[in-house]
C-alpha cells in the first residue's frame, strides 16, 4: 500500500485527531462565553470520523501501515462505537461544562482519548499497542483531575498511579515478547511464539494483559473505575467508565486472536472475567451513592465483557458476541450516567425517590438503562450475554457461564435498589425533596441512549450483517 | 393476524401514555383494547383448523437474527390456543373491574396492556429466544404492578417476585442456550428443534432439561420454589393477583408442554419419578398449607400451588411409559386445567380484592355473616369456591376429572395425591362459614354489596367456567389433536 492510500484508510482516525487540534486552537482564541464554537467542532469531527467509519465498513479487511494497524471489523465497531460514545458524552456534558474555565480543553482531551481507545482496537503491533495506551491514559488522567475538586484531584492521582504502573507492566510484556520473537509484529508473534519458551511468553503476555485490564477497567486494574464515577465531572465519569473499555476490550481480543495455543491464556482470561464480575457485583452491592454504584456495576460489566475474550479465535460467535455486547453496554451505560447528569447533586440513591411522577420518561429510561446492564430482553445488552453466554459455554466455559448467570441474577439486586425509590413518591424527608427540573441536554441524551441500546437489541441482525 | 393480537396491546399501551393526564381516556382505551383483543382472538378461534401432528396454524416467521438462528417464528395449535383466549378474556376482566379504579390509572392502564401483549406473545412464539423475551418481559411488567399498585409490604414482596422469578428465568436461559449447542445446526427455532431432537441419548441432556425445569418450576410454582408466591398475591393489586394466578402462572406450565417435554423427550421420561414426586407434594403441601391460612388471599394463593400441582402431575404421567390414551387423556386435563385454573382463581382473586377495597384487610377472622350485608358477593365467591374445588358443572371437574383418570392409568401412584380434592374442598366450606355465614360481625357489618363493574368481571369468568364445565366438547377437541402428538413425541 502507498503512504496515501493508507493515510486514506486511517481517515476516521485522522479527523478525530484533526477535530481535537481545532478544538484546541479554536479555544485559545475565543472568548469564554463563545467557547461553544470549538464544542461544535468536536462534535463535528466526532461525527465525520462516524460517518468515515461506517462507511469504511462497507470494504474487505485490510490493514495499514505495513500490518500495523487492522481494519477489519473489530476496528470498525471500535471506531463506531468510540466516536458515537464520545459525541454522547460531549452533549451530555453541554449543560456541565458550558461557561467554564477550561471548556475547550476538556473537549480536546476527550477526543484524544478517544483517539487513543480507537488506535487500541486497531493496533495490530506491539509497539502501536503502547502508543496507543498511553494517547489513551495520559488525557484521561486530565479529564478526571478538571473539575478542580478534592475527590476528582483524589481519582485523577488513583487513576495515574495506576495508569503509571501497569504502563510499565504493558511496555515490559511487549519487550518480554519482543526478546522472546524478535517481532513485535502480531502477524508475525504467532509463528514465532509457537517455538519459543513457554515460560518467557507467559510473562510477557501478563505483563501486556496487565495493561489491557487497567484500560478495561478490569481485575487487577480496577481501582481507579468507582474513584473516577464519584469523583470526576459527569461528563469525565461517563466517559471514563465507556470509552477505554472499548479500546482496552478489543486490543485484547486482538492479541489473544495471535497467541498460540501454547499456553493456557484462555483459562487465564476466564478466571480474570470469573473474579472480575463477582468482585463488580459484590462491591456494588452496598454502595448508595448512585455514581459509584454504577462504577462498581461497570467493573462487573468489563468481566461478562471478558467472556468472549477467554474464548477468542475458538467459536464462531465470539466476535460477534463482543461487537454487540460494546454498543449495547456503552449505550447503557451512557443512558444511566445521562440520568445522572440531568439530575446533578444528588449523592445518594434515595434522592430518586418521585422521579416517576415528576419525570415518568425519565423514569422509563432509567428502567431501560438499568434492566439494559442487567441484561433483560430486548436489549442489546441481554442479546450480547445470551451470545456471550453461548461462546463461552461452546468453548468449554460452561462453569463461567454459570457464574455469569449466577452473577447477572445478583446484579439485579443493586439495580432495583435504585430503580425502587425512583418509583416510590417522595415523601418529606426525601433528599433534595423530590425538585425533579432536569438539565435539558443530559435529559435528551438519556432517551436517546436508551433508544439506541433497544435498537441493538432489536437491530442485532443488522448489526452483525454490518460488521461481517 | 397472530402478530396483530400481539402488537394491538402494545399499540393501545402507547396510546394509554400519550393520553398523558386525561384519565377517563386512559379507561376507555383500557377496555376498549381488551374487548378488541378478544375480539381477535374469537376470530382467531372461527379459524382455526387443527394443523398436522406437530403443525402450526396461522404461522409467521420473519428474520430476526440469523447468526444465531433465531427469528421472529409465531404459531398456534392447540396447547397454545385455549391460553391465548384465556389470557384475553382475563385481561378484558380487570380492565372491566378496574373501571373504577383512582389510582394512577394511565400508567396502570399501560403497563397491563404491556402484560398482555407479553403473555399472548408467550403464547404464540415458536423460537426460544421469542419466548425468553416475553417470559422475561412479563417478569419486569409484574413487578412494576406490584410494586407500584400493592399495598402492604410490596417493595418487599416485589422484589422478592422479580429475583425469585428472575433466578428461574437465567436457569431457563442456560438451558436454551444448552438445546441451541446441542443441535446441529445451532439454532433456537422450536419446530426445527423438534426435528433436529438435540441431546438425544446424550446425558447431557438430563442436565439441560434439569435447567429448564427449574426454570420453569420456579415459574409454575412448585414445592419447593413456591415461596415467592404468597408474598406476592398477598401485596398485588386485585387485578395484579388475578392476572398474576390467572395468566403468569400458566406460563411455566406451557413450557413444559411447549418446550421442555417435545425438544427433550427422552429426559424427560427419565425425570418422571422426580416429577411425580413434585407434583404430589405440590398438591398434598399446598392444599394443607392453605388449610392453615387466616388470610383469605393467601389461602387463594396456596390452592394455586395445589392446582398447578395436578398439572406437573399430569404431565409427568404422560412421560411414564403404558396406554397413549391415558396419557392423552392426562395431557389434555392438565391443558384444560390450565384454562380453567385462569378463570376461577382470576375470579377468586377479584373478588378477593372487594374485601380489601371495602374493609382494608383480607382476614377471615375479621369476617363474619357476610351473607347478609353482601348477598350477591357471597353467592359469587360460594360459587366461585365450589368452581374451584371441582364440582361437577364447572371447568375444574372436568380438568380434575381427565388429570385423574390420565394420571392413574399411567402411574397408579398418582393417586396419592387424591386426598388434596378433599382437602380443597374443606378449606374452601370452611372459609365460606367463616366469612359468611353467622350474624354479621366484625368489619361485615354495613360492607357494600358487589358494584356492577365487579361482578361482571368476577361472574363473567365463572359463566366461561361453567360453559366450559357444561359444553366442553369444543375445547378439548381443540386440545386433544395436540396432547396425542405430544404423547407420541414422548414416546415410551
Amino acid at each position: 500500500m502507498n503512504p496515501g492510500a493508507d493515510a486514506l484508510a486511517l481517515l476516521p482516525e485522522i479527523l478525530m485527531l484533526a477535530g481535537a487540534i481545532t478544538a484546541l486552537l479554536a479555544g485559545s482564541f475565543l472568548a469564554r462565553e463563545r467557547q461553544w464554537i470549538s464544542r461544535i467542532l468536536a462534535l463535528g469531527a466526532l461525527a465525520a470520523s462516524a460517518t468515515a467509519a461506517a462507511a469504511a465498513l462497507a470494504g474487505t479487511a485490510t490493514s495499514a501501515y505495513s500490518g500495523s494497524y487492522a481494519i477489519d471489523a473489530g476496528t470498525g465497531a471500535g471506531r463506531l462505537v468510540v466516536a458515537i460514545s464520545a459525541l454522547l458524552v460531549i452533549v451530555l456534558g453541554t449543560d456541565e461544562l458550558r461557561g467554564t474555565e477550561r471548556e475547550s480543553e476538556t473537549y480536546t482531551l476527550i477526543l484524544l482519548a478517544s483517539l487513543g481507545a480507537t488506535v487500541l482496537s486497531g493496533a495490530a503491533d506491539l509497539l502501536v499497542l503502547i502508543g496507543a495506551f498511553l494517547l489513551a491514559s495520559i488525557p484521561l488522567y486530565a479529564l478526571i483531575g478538571m473539575g478542580r475538586t478534592r475527590a476528582g484531584a483524589e481519582a485523577a492521582l488513583k487513576t495515574y498511579l495506576q495508569g503509571a504502573f501497569f504502563g510499565i507492566l504493558l511496555m515490559f510484556g511487549v519487550a518480554v515478547l519482543y526478546a522472546a520473537v524478535g517481532t513485535t509484529s502480531y502477524a508475525g508473534l504467532g509463528p514465532g511464539l509457537e517455538h519459543a519458551a513457554g515460560a518467557l511468553i507467559g510473562v510477557g503476555l501478563v505483563g501486556v494483559l496487565a495493561g489491557l485490564m487497567f484500560k478495561a477497567g478490569a481485575v487487577p486494574g480496577h481501582f481507579w473505575i468507582p474513584d473516577a464515577a464519584e469523583g470526576a465531572g459527569t461528563a469525565a465519569a461517563a466517559f471514563a467508565t465507556t470509552v477505554p473499555k472499548i479500546g482496552g476490550l478489543l486490543a485484547a481480543y486482538r492479541l489473544l486472536d495471535h497467541m498460540p495455543g501454547t499456553i493456557a491464556w484462555p483459562l487465564l482470561v476466564a478466571l480474570l472475567s470469573a473474579v472480575t464480575m463477582t468482585l463488580g457485583n459484590l462491591a456494588a452491592f452496598s454502595q448508595k451513592n448512585p455514581r459509584r454504584l454504577l462504577g462498581w456495576s461497570t467493573v462487573s460489566q468489563a468481566g461478562y465483557l471478558l467472556m468472549p475474550v477467554a474464548v477468542a479465535g475458538a467459536v464462531p460467535l465470539a466476535l460477534p458476541s463482543l461487537l454487540v455486547y460494546l454498543p449495547g453496554y456503552a449505550a447503557a451505560n451512557l443512558a444511566a450516567f445521562a440520568i445522572i447528569g440531568a439530575y446533578p447533586n444528588r449523592n445518594q440513591l434515595r434522592a430518586y425517590e418521585g422521579l416517576s411522577t415528576a419525570r415518568p420518561w425519565h423514569a422509563v429510561t432509567l428502567v431501560v438503562a438499568l434492566l439494559s446492564l442487567v441484561g433483560t430482553p430486548p436489549t442489546g445488552v441481554f442479546l450480547a450475554k445470551l451470545t456471550i453466554f453461548s461462546a463461552s459455554w461452546d468453548g468449554g466455559f460452561w462453569w463461567l457461564t454459570v457464574i455469569a448467570a449466577a452473577n447477572t441474577v445478583a446484579s439485579l439486586f443493586y439495580y432495583l435498589r435504585w430503580l425502587a425509590p425512583a418509583f416510590r413518591t417522595a415523601s418529606r424527608d426525601s433528599p433534595n425533596s423530590g425538585d425533579f427540573t432536569p438539565q435539558p441536554w443530559p435529559g435528551s441524551v438519556a432517551i436517546a441512549a436508551a433508544c439506541v441500546s433497544l435498537a441493538v437489541g432489536i437491530g442485532a441482525g443488522i448489526i452483525w450483517d454490518a460488521f461481517a | 393476524m397472530l402478530s396483530l393480537a400481539i402488537l394491538f396491546p402494545l399499540a393501545a399501551a402507547a396510546a394509554v401514555l400519550l393520553s398523558a393526564g386525561r384519565e377517563g381516556v386512559a379507561r376507555a382505551l383500557f377496555l376498549g383494547a381488551t374487548a378488541v383483543e378478544v375480539v381477535l382472538t374469537a376470530t382467531l378461534w372461527a379459524g382455526y383448523r387443527t394443523p398436522g401432528p406437530a403443525g402450526l396454524a396461522y404461522e409467521e416467521r420473519l428474520r430476526w437474527i440469523p447468526n444465531v438462528g433465531s427469528s421472529y417464528h409465531v404459531g398456534v395449535d392447540g396447547l397454545s390456543l385455549p391460553l391465548i383466549s384465556l389470557t384475553a378474556v382475563i385481561f378484558l376482566a380487570c380492565a372491566v373491574y378496574d373501571w373504577g379504579a383512582s389510582d394512577r390509572p394511565a400508567p396502570r392502564a399501560a403497563l397491563f396492556l404491556f402484560l398482555e401483549a407479553t403473555s399472548v406473545g408467550l403464547f404464540a412464539a415458536q423460537d426460544l429466544i421469542l419466548f425468553f423475551l416475553f417470559f422475561d418481559l412479563s417478569i419486569v411488567g409484574m413487578y412494576f404492578v406490584i410494586a407500584g399498585w400493592g399495598h402492604g409490604n410490596k417493595a418487599r414482596s416485589a422484589l422478592k417476585f422479580f429475583l425469585y422469578t428472575f433466578l428461574g428465568s437465567l436457569a431457563l436461559l442456560l438451558g436454551f442456550i444448552g438445546l441451541y449447542l446441542g443441535a446441529a445446526p445451532h439454532t433456537f427455532d422450536i419446530p426445527e428443534l423438534l426435528r433436529a431432537q438435540p441431546l438425544r441419548d446424550n446425558p447431557a441432556g438430563l442436565w439441560v432439561l434439569g435447567a429448564v425445569v427449574v426454570g420453569l418450576a420456579i415459574k409454575t410454582p412448585t414445592v419447593p420454589f413456591h415461596t415467592w408466591l404468597p408474598p406476592a398475591h398477598t401485596d398485588a393489586p386485585a387485578t395484579g393477583s388475578a392476572v398474576l394466578a390467572g395468566v403468569l402462572l400458566k406460563m411455566g406450565t406451557y413450557g413444559f408442554v411447549r418446550i421442555a417435554m417435545p425438544l427433550l423427550p427422552d429426559a424427560w421420561r427419565a425425570w418422571v419419578p422426580a416429577l411425580v414426586a413434585v407434583g404430589v407434594v405440590s398438591v398434598l403441601y399446598g392444599a394443607l398449607v392453605a388449610l392453615a391460612q387466616s388470610d383469605l388471599k393467601r389461602m387463594i394463593a396456596y390452592t394455586s400451588v395445589n392446582h398447578m400441582g395436578y398439572i406437573v402431575l399430569a404431565l409427568a404421567a404422560a412421560g411414564a411409559g403404558g396406554s397413549p390414551a391415558a396419557r392423552e387423556t392426562a395431557v389434555t386435563g392438565a391443558v384444560t386445567q390450565m384454562v380453567s385454573h385462569g378463570l376461577i382463581t382470576g375470579a377468586l382473586f377479584l373478588l378477593a380484592g372487594v374485601l380489601h377495597s371495602r374493609a382494608g384487610t383480607y382476614d377471615m377472622g375479621a369476617f363474619g355473616g357476610l351473607a347478609s350485608p353482601a348477598p350477591r358477593f357471597a353467592a359469587f365467591f360460594a360459587v366461585a369456591a365450589f368452581a374451584s374445588l371441582g364440582l361437577p358443572g364447572f371447568s375444574g371437574f372436568i380438568a380434575e376429572f381427565q388429570i385423574f383418570a390420565g394420571s392413574i392409568g399411567a402411574v397408579p401412584l398418582t393417586a396419592l395425591a387424591l386426598p388434596g380434592i378433599l382437602i380443597t374442598a374443606a378449606l374452601f366450606l370452611r372459609a365460606l362459614q367463616r366469612v359468611f355465614t353467622g350474624e354479621p360481625r366484625g368489619k361485615s357489618q354495613g360492607l357494600a354489596d358487589l358494584r356492577p363493574a365487579e361482578a361482571w368481571s368476577a361472574g363473567g369468568l365463572l359463566v366461561l367456567s361453567v360453559l366450559i364445565g357444561l359444553i366442553p366438547v369444543p375445547l378439548l377437541d381443540t386440545i386433544s389433536p395436540a396432547s396425542a402428538s405430544l404423547v407420541s413425541l414422548l414416546g415410551g
